[in-house]
C-alpha cells in the first residue's frame, strides 16, 4: 500500500501550486490517473483524506479521472486500445504492443481554489 | 480579497520530486560509469539468493556493490555481505517500496569507490515499487516457479515496468509442475518482447547466461 505516499505527494504538489497562484484555500484537486500507474483509486481516495489533515487542503475533494491504457501498435502506427491490461495486443489487429502510449499518468491537471 | 472559488489549470506530475531525483541519479551513475540493476519480486521468490550468487560470480571480474531494501530486519544485508561485496541496507520501516530519495541518501559517501555494477534489491512487493523510478538502467522482475505461471497477468503493472524477467528456482520446476511455455506466454502478454531468462541460483543453472546478459548490457551502455 503506497497510496499514502502518493497522497502525500499530491498534497505537497497541490500546496505548492496553490501558493504559486496566491490561493488561500483549496476546494478540489483534479487528478488524471492512468490504469498502469500502479495506484488503486479507492485506496488513494481513502489516503487522501488523511494526507490533507492539518494542511491547506483539509476538507478538499480529490476528483479522479481515469486514463485508459493505449498501446503503440507497430502495424497500425497509431495509439490503440489493447485487449486488456493482461493482454497487451492491439485490439484492432491483434499485434503485440510495441510499447505503452498512454496510461501511466499520475498528474494534477486542475485545482479549484479560493 | 475575493473568496470566489476559481478553477486553475495545473500540469503537475505527482511523481515530479521522485522523477527529478531519479534523473539526477541517472546522470550521476553515468558520470561514474556505474551500471545500476534493480530487482523486484514478491517475497520469497529467491531475490536474495540470486543476488548473493550474482555478487559472488560477477565480483570475480567486476567491482560490484548492493543496496538492499528491507522493512525491518538486516537479514538480507547480512546474507549478501557473505559475498564479500560492499552491501548497505535501507530500512524502510513500514514503507513498502524504495524511492529515489532513499537511494540518494544511501549513496552519500557510499560505496567507498564507484563500482561497475550497483544492484538495488527492492522490498519484496509486486505492487508498490512499480511507481518509483530509481534511475536504474535495468529493472529486473523475478518470478519463481513455485509462484504459478499466471502471476504476470495478475500484476501487469510491475511486469510492464520491468526490462528483464527472471524465472528463478528452475531446479524446482518439475516438482512444481511448472509450465514454462505458459509462464512465458503470460509474461509476453503483459510486456510483449520482454527478455526472459531462466535460472537456479542455488544449483547454478542459467547463472552464466544471466551474468553474461548483465555484462553485455553494461558494455552496450558504456558505448552509448
Amino acid at each position: 500500500m503506497h497510496e499514502l505516499s502518493i497522497a502525500l505527494s499530491i498534497v505537497e504538489g497541490a500546496e505548492e501550486e496553490a501558493a504559486r497562484c496566491g490561493a488561500a484555500g483549496v476546494r478540489s484537486v483534479y487528478l488524471r490517473l492512468g490504469l498502469l500507474a500502479g495506484v488503486v483509486k479507492e485506496a488513494l481516495l481513502f489516503a487522501y483524506e488523511q494526507a490533507c489533515e492539518g494542511t491547506l487542503l483539509e476538507g478538499s475533494q480529490l476528483v479522479i479521472e481515469d486514463v485508459p491504457v493505449l498501446v503503440q501498435c507497430p502495424v497500425c502506427h497509431e495509439p490503440r486500445s489493447p485487449h486488456s491490461l493482461w493482454r497487451l495486443e492491439c485490439a484492432t489487429c491483434d499485434t503485440p504492443a510495441a510499447g505503452i502510449a498512454q496510461g501511466r499518468d499520475l498528474q494534477i491537471f486542475a485545482m479549484e481554489v479560493v | 480579497m475575493s473568496s470566489e472559488p476559481r478553477l486553475v489549470e495545473v500540469r503537475r506530475n505527482v511523481m515530479k520530486k521522485n522523477d527529478v531525483l531519479a534523473r539526477a541519479l541517472r546522470e550521476r551513475y553515468r558520470r561514474d560509469g556505474v551500471f545500476v540493476v534493480s530487482l523486484v519480486s514478491s517475497p520469497g521468490s529467491g531475490k536474495t539468493t540470486l543476488l548473493e550468487k550474482t555478487l559472488t560470480e560477477l565480483g570475480k571480474t567486476h567491482r560490484v556493490a548492493a543496496l538492499v531494501g528491507d522493512l525491518a530486519t538486516d537479514n538480507d544485508a547480512a546474507r549478501l555481505a557473505r559475498s564479500g561485496a560492499p552491501v548497505k541496507q535501507i530500512t524502510t520501516g513500514t514503507v513498502c517500496h524504495l524511492d529515489a530519495e532513499m537511494v540518494n541518501d544511501a549513496l552519500d559517501h557510499w560505496p567507498p569507490s564507484a563500482p561497475d555494477f550497483l544492484f538495488i534489491e527492492n522490498v519484496g512487493n509486486l505492487v508498490c515499487p512499480s511507481s518509483y523510478d530509481l534511475g536504474e538502467n535495468v529493472r529486473a522482475v523475478a518470478l519463481s516457479v513455485t509462484e504459478g505461471e499466471d502471476k504476470p497477468r495478475k500484476y501487469p503493472t510491475i511486469f510492464n515496468s520491468a526490462d528483464i524477467a527472471i524465472i528463478t528456482k528452475s531446479d524446482l520446476a518439475e516438482a512444481a509442475e511448472f509450465d514454462w511455455e505458459e509462464a512465458e506466454r503470460s509474461i509476453q502478454s503483459v510486456r510483449p518482447g520482454m527478455t526472459i531468462t531462466r535460472l537456479s541460483a542455488k544449483k547454478g543453472d542459467g547463472m552464466p547466461e544471466w551474468i553474461g546478459m548483465l555484462v553485455d548490457r553494461r558494455e552496450r551502455w558504456l558505448r552509448e
